[in-house]
């Protein structure tokens, strides 16, 4: 997104944040995170503490008392600034969407067909709105009558306009594009405030927003150890009195924060909002975190063929003209046969045309253009001379030859059947009644494409490629695509039977589909993604709509949701590695006193018992910030299989996890000891 | 090499001789496979029709526990009044008393639970009658209904989806007409005619060189201590246990006794391989088991060889290594390696003392007992591996980017809910029991009880508190072994070392086998690349790092006030 900002730490938001992070102390708030709930009751009892300490003793000073209940709250506070920054980066990015449509005029169609303007606003469900050249389209809908080319650079990015008409699948218009000529009437299909934008900021915002079952999961798992720690440490008490040794409550409550896993407690929430900021970073707007974390656990993904896999139309590729005929003079029935031709099929044609070299005349004066039809399935060219050209499937122009009396040439019809045969398809080209060669059209495969696949296949995901075409072309294209597996001949309840063939076998499925009869088979698949441009009901349907109508979005989703995970599993890795350090740091700190032999376990040669807690404290609290970024960046997801991923992270997360700590609080031991 | 140390390896590559087959055998058994044994198969239609079982009825994981419980409620009942009134039954030629309700109380909760936590003497504190068909008895059904409910949990793994989980009563006839009874039998004859007592008799008498007059108690012993072996029950027919010359006359009843206790624990990991066609993932499982337990061994060897550190200090040279507490047939190389297993494997019989072993080993023996799951005891040690290895599961797959699955089925917070819960039960058990024992000691020395707690302990300072701290991981994990010089037999220590045991065994069954219930009935989800397989170096790794760092975390300031502290204190 061009308007947002890709720095972590933007002073603006810092601010946000900063101001959010306290008003999170709330106990209300705070409950909802077991282990920074018990973070926060520390802090409360070392605050008692310190002003007891102050008329008492027994507990030590109350300076020292004060520095502990003071990186303490520091630690609740690093928590909730993870939190809240990753709110407002989601805010800042989904407001920058919707800054586009502040505001607009709206040309409403009154009942009896006057037109009021009104502020888009007040727009609800069901008005219609007009829109001529040059107006900015102020709420999102479906268009009822009409055609308009249309600016939607503001939302997608992509300068190029498109056309969006009235009865198809690309019948939506989103707020805020611009329509560049035409005029259309569009019907509003949704209340003020319940767009999906909309719903997408009140899940970053985190007032619906719903703990992801994997999230749940992992609190549940954060808590148990929570638990451990809170009987390790009660249980601390009288072990001490056993061995005469007393134990200050600071000294406690620092050992039971230390080894509680607040990193991962305090940056979850942060990491899960991250990972829906990273989809509409990506452009796409997920109705649900849970649609995010799905993605990362796809199977099979489902993917059109025309538009994802190949660029949306074919194209000629080569002439083979009929024995007898020359070369020229049929590449010369090609272009007439073309000229008038506005599909971009019959465009490409005139373009191999010129590419060979040969003249492209304009369009005889006189000449009648034949059109399509499902009919004939042929188009064409009357010259004012007379003269019948036409160019269309084999079938339908071999009938009209054999019909005139003519017979079909054999070369022709075995190169018809090789060009099928290899993927292409086959147009017949005919001056009156007379066959004169074939046209091959080939779908032409994106650049790129099968790198991704590969890439997919490495992730564990099989794709599958959707086509209306005949199975000998569709298995041609899939070959040289590299996709797993394809449906042919694909009617809209395949896709939807793919879908729950798959599922019955315990597979998760991802699609992404625009039209209303997508709408079904988006609705079933685990992940369905409708592109901004469907219908309303696709939209409905689907979890997740990509407002750059990018079928393959899917890959990155897939990716977004792996990625969240991951960050998950390594931070929770890296906090627990952390405990071990942390022992070495305070448990001799507590007992040194009584116990003098059990200095040999203070392995790091820490100062003092004082400076021991302090810096294991001081440690924990700050490892939370520096964390931040990779929290919201995620963790890199390498699609390097399962087992070499986990051997990664494990060393880098795990192995580091317990060195990092040692190194961290021997350094702040090193500062510390200089004032304690 | 030493050949003590080559006693050790030789036992050790005899328990994996027989293990091994023994494994794959039982797979055979308990899939209703064609075996050798099953001539025996119209004793077992027998048993089952006179107790009206019909083994064609298969059970869900919830019909399986009720019918482990209800056996298991039983036999504890049962058990509990025959103890109480031994005294007024047959079989008892040394006349001895009936028990104190609270000692009744722990004992039978204690064989129930496959634990044979020992607070009376075999000698004076129990009858032939209830040694046989009390004891005895339950070593056998205890054992029998921890296999059966590891097959129970097999079961939840060797289809793709099911809720049937087999017949429990099956598996449990099973596991003693296939397994436990004819091994008894054999091990039972080679302890006999080594000179294992095997009369009915009173004590016998003999005269001493100085004159004195000695009884020496004696009795049916022989099958007795063959299944306190094969079923790592542990407890033994004479008070002093693996250390009485009558219980483990020689070296080569030693060996038979320590192959004995390790065969079984080992063979069901193999059997869990072959029984779900996944011999790879057993193996792994092996192998971290055995690094485990390499890793207790190896420095437990080291200390034990080493000798008294104080005793070096005075300038005493100790080439034996440290024989305090230990048997001189035996000597320190394979009391260390018997501390080992028997701590591993939850059985808790003993040849040598551990009261008196040097500070390290004790922190290595606890650190056995508190992790019980390196092979563990007979079918509940591969239960509680299991629940390691939901969590270690649970984390790796988020780190590689979905959601966490074990074989095919999906890992979701309902199962973590489960493993979470029975992980941190330990901890709390251990910790919590050994707290209120500590300020008990402390606070309330001078309580008016019949044993005054303060004079509970034979050693003050760490090592008393070691001695209470073992006591209580002893009884959670079920394993029956004494720090001793406690004195345990009163009513705070009966009591509350009988709740700890319950606990200790019960949810710990139940909890994985509630997990594997769930997983089976789950949606088998084929693999692809991006499933985290479970049978490779790597994951066994993590699962290993998760089994030492979560129970280092959990136990460390303990061992610190501990063991560690005695140690480092003889060091200085």
């Amino acid at each position: 997104m061009k308007t947002s900002s890709n720095k972590i730490f933007d002073p603006a938001l810092v601010q946000t944040a900063l101001k959010e992070s306290f008003i999170k102390l709330d106990p209300r708030t705070m409950i909802k995170n077991p282990v920074m709930f018990t973070v926060e009751i520390g802090t409360l009892v070392m605050a008692y503490v310190t002003v007891y300490s102050v008329t008492h003793t027994g507990q030590g000073s109350a300076l020292y008392n004060f520095f502990i209940f003071f990186i303490l709250l520091l630690t609740v506070l690093f928590g909730n600034f993870a939190e809240a920054i990753a709110e407002a980066r989601g805010k800042a990015q989904a407001d920058s969407l919707r800054k586009t449509r502040e505001e607009t005029p709206a040309k409403v169609v009154g009942s009896d067909g006057t037109i009021i303007i009104r502020s888009s606003s007040l727009l609800k469900k069901g008005d219609v709105f007009l829109c001529e050249t040059g107006d900015t389209i102020p709420a999102d809908g479906e268009i009822i009558s009409g055609i308009a080319t249309i600016d939607e650079s503001a939302i997608t990015g992509e300068s190029a306009p498109v056309i969006r008409e009235s009865g198809g699948d690309k019948s939506s218009v989103t707020g805020g594009t611009k329509v560049l000529s035409d005029q259309i009437r569009v019907q509003v299909n949704t209340e003020p405030g319940e767009s999906f934008l909309d719903k997408m900021i009140a899940l970053v915002e985190g007032a619906s927003r719903q703990k992801t079952p994997n999230e749940i999961a992992l609190t549940i798992l954060l808590a148990s150890f929570t638990l451990v720690f809170i009987i390790v440490c009660i249980t601390l008490k009288p072990f001490a009195d056993y061995a005469n040794t007393p134990i200050t409550i600071a000294a406690m409550i620092s050992l039971f924060v230390c080894l509680i896993p607040t990193t991962i407690g305090g940056l979850l929430s942060a990491i899960g909002i991250a990972g829906m900021d990273r989809a509409l970073r990506a452009n796409v707007i997920t109705k649900s975190g849970k649609a995010v974390e799905t993605a990362g656990d796809i199977d099979v993904l489902l993917l059109d063929k025309t538009g994802t896999i190949t660029i949306g139309n074919r194209k000629a590729t080569s002439f083979y003209p009929a024995a007898g005929i020359t070369s020229a003079a049929f590449i010369q029935a090609c272009v007439m046969s073309s000229l008038a031709d506005e599909t971009p099929e019959g465009k490409s044609i005139l373009e191999l045309a010129a590419l060979q070299e040969h003249k492209i005349m304009a369009v005889p004066e006189g000449a009648v253009f034949i059109k399509f039809t499902a009919e004939t399935r042929a188009s064409g060219l009357d010259t004012p001379e007379g003269g019948r050209i036409r160019k269309g499937a084999f079938d339908s122009i071999r009938n009209m030859v054999l019909q005139a009396g003519n017979p079909f040439p054999a070369d022709t019809a075995e190169q018809v059947k090789m060009i099928s045969s290899n993927g292409g398809t086959p147009l017949v080209v005919s001056v009156n009644e007379k066959a004169m060669g074939v046209i091959e059209l080939q779908d032409i495969i994106k650049p790129g494409i099968s790198e991704r696949f590969e890439r997919l296949r490495k992730m564990g995901v099989k794709t599958v490629m959707v086509t209306g075409d005949n199975p000998l072309t569709a298995k041609f294209i899939a070959e040289k695509a590299g996709v797993d597996d394809f449906i042919a001949e694909a009617k809209p309840e395949d896709k939807m039977n793919y879908i729950k063939e798959e599922q019955a076998l315990g597979k998760l499925v991802a699609m992404m589909g625009d039209g209303t009869n997508d709408a079904p088979a988006l609705a079933q698949a685990d992940v369905g993604v409708a592109m901004n441009s469907g219908t309303q009901a696709a939209k409905e349907a689907g979890n997740m709509v990509d407002l750059d109508n990018d079928p393959t979005k899917l890959i990155e989703i897939v990716e977004i949701g792996k990625q969240l995970l991951i960050t998950r599993g390594t931070l929770t890795t890296f906090s627990i590695a952390n405990d071990v350090a942390k022992y070495f740091a305070i448990v001799p700190a507590l007992f040194i006193a009584s116990i003098p032999a059990l200095e040999k376990l203070n392995i790091m040669g820490l100062h003092s018992p004082e400076s021991a807690i302090m810096s294991a404290v001081i440690f924990n609290a700050i490892i939370i910030p520096i964390l931040i970024p990779l929290a919201l960046k995620g963790v890199e997801y390498k699609p390097i299989g399962a087992s070499a991923l986990l051997r990664r992270n494990l060393l880098i997360y795990g192995a580091g996890g317990i060195i990092a700590p040692f190194v961290g609080i021997k350094l702040i031991d090193l500062i510390v000891g200089l004032f304690v | 090499m030493n050949t003590e140390l080559l006693g050790v390896i030789a036992t050790y590559l005899l328990t994996l001789v027989i293990a091994i087959p023994l494994g794959r055998y039982l797979a055979k058994v308990f899939a209703g496979e064609k075996v050798w044994t099953d001539f025996l198969k119209p004793l077992e239609a027998g048993i089952f029709k006179l107790s009206g079982i019909n083994t064609k009825e298969e059970m869900n994981w919830k019909q399986a526990m009720k019918a482990l419980l209800t056996i298991n409620l039983v036999w504890l009942i049962y058990g509990f009044f025959v103890l109480i009134y031994q005294d007024k039954l047959p079989l008892n030629p040394d006349g001895n008393p009936g028990m104190s309700p609270d000692l009744s109380f722990n004992t039978i909760i204690s064989f129930v639970v496959n634990c044979n936590l020992q607070h009376y003497s075999g000698e004076s504190g129990v009858t032939y009658l209830t040694q046989h068909f009390v004891l005895m008895f339950l070593q056998f059904v205890s054992t029998a209904t921890g296999i059966a409910a590891s097959v129970i949990f097999f079961k939840a793994f060797r289809d793709r989806t099911t809720e049937r989980l087999g017949n429990f009563w099956e598996f449990f006839v099973k596991s003693i007409t296939r397994l436990l009874l004819p091994l008894s039998l054999l091990v039972g004859l080679i302890l006999a005619f080594n000179g294992t007592p095997t009369s009915y008799e009173g004590k016998d008498q003999y005269i001493s060189v100085q004159g004195d007059t000695v009884n020496v108690s004696r009795g049916p012993a022989a099958g007795f201590i063959a299944i306190k072996h094969l079923g790592t029950n542990g407890g033994g027919w004479f008070g002093a246990n693996s250390t009485h010359p009558l219980e483990n006359p020689n070296y080569l009843t030693g060996v038979v006794e320590l192959v004995s206790q390790c065969i079984i624990p080992f063979a069901l990991v193999i059997t869990f391989g072959y029984f779900i066609r996944r011999r790879k993932l057993s193996w792994m499982i092996f192998g971290v088991m055995t690094i485990g337990m390499l890793l207790l061994l190896i420095p437990m060897l080291q200390s034990e060889l080493g000798g008294n550190p104080a005793l070096a200090k005075m300038g005493i040279s100790q080439q034996t290594g440290a024989m305090e507490g230990k048997e001189v047939r035996f000597g320190p190389a394979i009391s260390a390696y018997w501390s080992t297993m028997t701590t591993i494997i939850s059985t808790g019989s003993v040849n040598n003392m551990h009261d008196s072993t040097m500070p390290m080993s004790g922190t290595w023996q606890l650190l056995g007992m508190m992790i019980n799951s390196f092979f563990g005891g007979c079918g509940v040690g591969l239960l509680n591996y299991f629940v390691y290895l939901i969590i270690a599961v649970f984390i790796s797959g988020l780190m590689v980017g979905r959601t966490p699955e074990f074989l095919g089925h999906k890992v979701e917070a309902r199962e973590v809910k489960i493993a979470a819960l029975i992980a941190l039960l330990s901890p709390f058990l251990i910790l919590a029991g050994t707290a209120v024992a500590s300020y008990v000691f402390t606070t309330h020395g001078e309580a008016a009880w019949a044993v005054q707690p303060k004079s509970w302990l034979n050693n003050p300072g760490f090592h008393g508190f070691s001695e209470m701290l073992y006591e209580i991981t002893s009884s959670n994990a079920n394993n029956g072994s004494g720090f001793e010089g406690l004195a345990d037999n009163n009513v705070f220590w009966n009591v509350s070392t009988g709740i700890v045991l319950m606990f200790g065994r019960f949810l710990p069954i139940i909890g994985p086998i509630a997990i594997a219930g769930l997983l089976g009935a789950k949606k088998y989800i084929p693999e692809s690349a991006g499933t985290l397989k479970t049978d490779t170096l790597t994951f066994s790794l993590m699962t290993l790092a998760v089994i030492i760092v979560l129970n280092a975390l959990s136990y460390f300031p303990a061992l610190t006030l501990g063991p560690l502290a005695e140690y480092f204190t003889m060091l200085k």
